[in-house]
């Protein structure tokens, strides 16, 4: 197990590096640079424009520039940005508490009701709620975030209950620290809703057809033929392995957790990472765009990574050597 | 001759042993089966009137795609009515003609005193129908100066159920036109990954698995930004098909290259090699064909994501762009929470998104199920 992990985080860097010569030359191949937009200003002389260029390194040939980028990556730096005039570090980091936050709520809550639904559903297949459950389920998985996210919003702007957007209130900093927490808890609801509710869809489905699955096993048939009550056989026998399928899902979303919803993130004005990749990538602020990149990639492959550890850890009948 | 052999009650009669020996080939199985599933037939009813209004769009709506009525901006919707104001019926639907009152709170009034009565095959905007043929005639409409805004209108006066009808069609259609181009180069790719296996298989691996490695929605939007800003409406439409099989080739690939694998081992694979055939050859003509299963549920579980990716990217203004219509382009009017709070038929393009994303995901759930032999029920039907 060890061997295979170690050969796995191995095969992880030449996929990182592909990552980042590939972000680079995706965002290179964007006709101009950050520096487009003020050399059309007339007030700005060229001689400013060329200094700037120096400044930012935009100047030199591009592998120079790629391989310097790629050095500091090394050491964890990850450039400066040129709109904000902050280190991609500084930013990132600011921005992803936000988006972890808004993205591990909604974890919770996609978790929380998809496991007792899709059981639900399973154990009662073809009756009123589980047709009922699952229509809602198709609805979930085929709305697109953003449009929810609008449809609540506007019940919130109707209805006043809740925020409307934003993570914090005016009134933020001089509330205390629970006062704090409520604040962004209350300004939590929807976003999270919206993204709950969409994963809770697909994985309530997962776990009703896994559930379906293994019911029709025989040792479930051998458990009730034994006499034992129709609890313990869900519960205790086929819930448990019918949610094997689903661990490797858990991965996958931990590998998402940085991804961001970017555009439920601009809808709702959630200051998260998704709405400053959109920023830079408008912007063409050239190492925001990269580290966000690269940052998602990384976490994407490490969730793949985990998912496939936890399912060897849980299922034994995988052996990886 | 053994035929005569059998006791009577034993033989088939003539017409069953046709339909035996019709339904052989897996795919004729997969249809029997697929006929037998609601849900995915009324999904694909549901899809295939949704791409006759794609088709006829032109026709349908009763408006041209950029008549802008500067007059009549964030128009409430204009239903056909039977009963008038005095409370008479009328058998023949009509609409009132609607005069601007208030232009800071888009309030229209009604002028009850002439009813302008609904009418078919109008002649309204010259078009072409089906590109080729010029005419004049929509489905249905009004006499001017009575408008019939069957979805309202938005902030430049134009027709939303005209623009719903014209952006399906970008919409309906990016997806599959992405397929076409995703499909030969993943099977073309996945096929020779995966047979020939070994060295060649974990190099070409590892190029995909760069492209897997990136978050999907980022990729798209990083590469849709990357697209020059002056080019016309129908080569951005394009340029987004290129980009949208970029992405998805590399996941496709993957997948039939994993099933081209466990085909390989086949006895049929082994005898085509016994008697000497190439190995394009085989590839082409037998494992390949063998995927189209896989590959017809893929695709079309495939779609729907397409359509979200491209309408949640049109929405952020990176996607099809103004003048264009596309559902998503249409949704970022309503973004404005102030003009959605006084206008919520502008929320009504989403309506369309969902309806086409279920309809694929029915009909996507259904050939998957037909596909699978467990799921088989018998020769009923």
């Amino acid at each position: 197990m060890l061997r295979y992990l170690a050969r796995r985080l191995i095969q992880m860097i030449p996929l990182i590096f592909g990552v980042t010569l590939l972000s680079f030359i995706v965002i290179q191949l964007s006709p101009g640079d950050f520096l487009a937009e003020i050399r059309l200003n007339p007030v700005v002389s060229g001689e400013t424009v060329d200094a700037m260029r120096r400044n930012f390194g935009l100047d030199q040939p591009l592998f120079i520039q790629y391989a310097k980028w790629l050095w500091r990556l090394l050491h964890l730096d990850f450039g400066f940005s040129f709109a904000y005039h902050v280190p991609v570090t500084w930013l990132i980091g600011s921005r992803l508490v936000n988006t972890l936050i808004l993205n591990i709520a909604a974890l919770v809550i996609a978790w929380l009701l998809a496991i007792p639904i899709g059981i639900h559903a399973a154990t009662r297949q073809y009756s009123v709620s589980d047709n009922a459950l699952s229509l809602t389920a198709y609805l979930g998985i085929s709305t697109p975030s953003f449009f929810s996210g609008l449809l609540l919003l506007f019940v919130a702007f109707k209805t006043g209950w809740l925020p409307i957007g934003g993570m914090t209130s005016l009134d933020y900093d001089i509330l205390p620290w629970y006062g704090k927490i409520l604040d962004v808890g209350r300004h939590l609801v929807i976003p999270a809703s919206v993204l709950g509710f969409g994963a809770a869809a697909g994985l309530m489905r997962q776990m009703r057809g896994n559930l379906l699955e293994v019911l029709r096993q025989d040792y479930v048939r051998t458990a009730r033929s034994k006499g034992l009550a129709e609890r313990p056989v869900i519960y205790k026998h086929a819930v448990r392995n019918a949610i094997n399928p689903l661990i490797t899902l858990f991965g996958f979303e931990i590998g998402g957790l940085l991804g961001g919803a970017a555009i439920l993130e601009n809808v709702v004005g959630w200051p998260g990472l998704g709405r400053l990749i959109l920023e830079a990538v408008v912007q063409k602020d050239l190492y925001v765009v990269m580290g966000s990149l690269v940052i998602g990639s990384f976490t994407l492959v490490l969730g793949n990574l985990i998912a496939d550890i936890l399912l060897a850890l849980s299922d034994p009948r995988i052996r990886y050597d | 001759m053994a035929r005569a052999a059998l006791p009577r009650s034993a033989r088939l009669s003539q017409a069953q042993e046709l339909a035996v020996s019709a339904a052989r080939t897996p795919r004729a199985l997969a249809w029997r089966q697929l006929r037998k599933h609601r849900i995915a037939l009324i999904g694909g009813a549901i899809l295939a009137g949704l791409y006759t209004l794609a088709l006829l769009a032109d026709f349908v709506a009763p408006y041209s795609l950029d008549l802008a009525d500067r007059e009549r901006f964030f128009h409430p919707p204009t239903l056909p009515r039977f009963v008038d104001d005095e409370g008479k019926v009328h058998l023949r639907p009509f609409v009132y003609a609607t005069v601007l009152a208030d232009p800071g709170l888009r309030v229209y009034r009604e002028n009850t005193n002439r009813q302008y009565p609904l009418m078919v095959f109008v002649r309204g905007e010259p078009y072409r129908l089906f590109w080729i043929f010029p005419t004049y005639v929509h489905l249905f409409g009004v006499e001017p100066p009575a408008r019939i805004y069957l979805m309202g209108t938005d902030q430049f006066g134009r027709d939303l159920f005209t623009r719903i009808l014209y952006g399906s069609r970008v919409s309906l259609v990016i997806g599959i036109l992405a397929l076409c181009v995703t499909i030969p180069i993943g099977l073309v790719y996945g096929g020779i990954a995966g047979y020939y296996g070994g060295r060649v298989d974990n190099v070409m691996m590892r190029l995909v698995e760069v492209i897997i490695a990136f978050p999907a929605f980022y990729l798209f939007l990083t590469l849709s930004a990357v697209l020059p800003t002056n080019v016309g409406c129908t080569t951005r439409f394009y340029l987004l098909v290129l980009i949208l099989s970029f992405i998805g080739w590399a996941g496709f690939s993957r997948l039939i290259r994993g099933f081209v694998l466990s085909l390989k081992e086949q006895e049929f694979v082994l005898a085509a090699r016994a008697i000497g055939q190439s190995d394009l050859r085989i590839i082409v003509h037998h494992v390949l064909p063998n995927t189209s299963s896989l590959v017809i549920v893929v695709a079309t579980l495939s779609v729907p994501g397409a359509i979200l990716g491209e309408s949640g990217l049109s929405f952020l203004g990176f996607g099809i762009r103004e003048p264009c219509a596309s559902w998503g382009n249409l949704l970022s009017a309503g973004a404005n929470l102030v003009n959605l709070s006084r206008s919520p038929w502008l929320l009504l393009p989403g309506l369309f998104i969902v309806l086409a994303v279920v309809a694929y995901n029915f009909l996507g759930d259904g050939l998957r199920d037909a596909f699978d032999p467990r799921l088989r029920t018998g020769s009923g039907g």
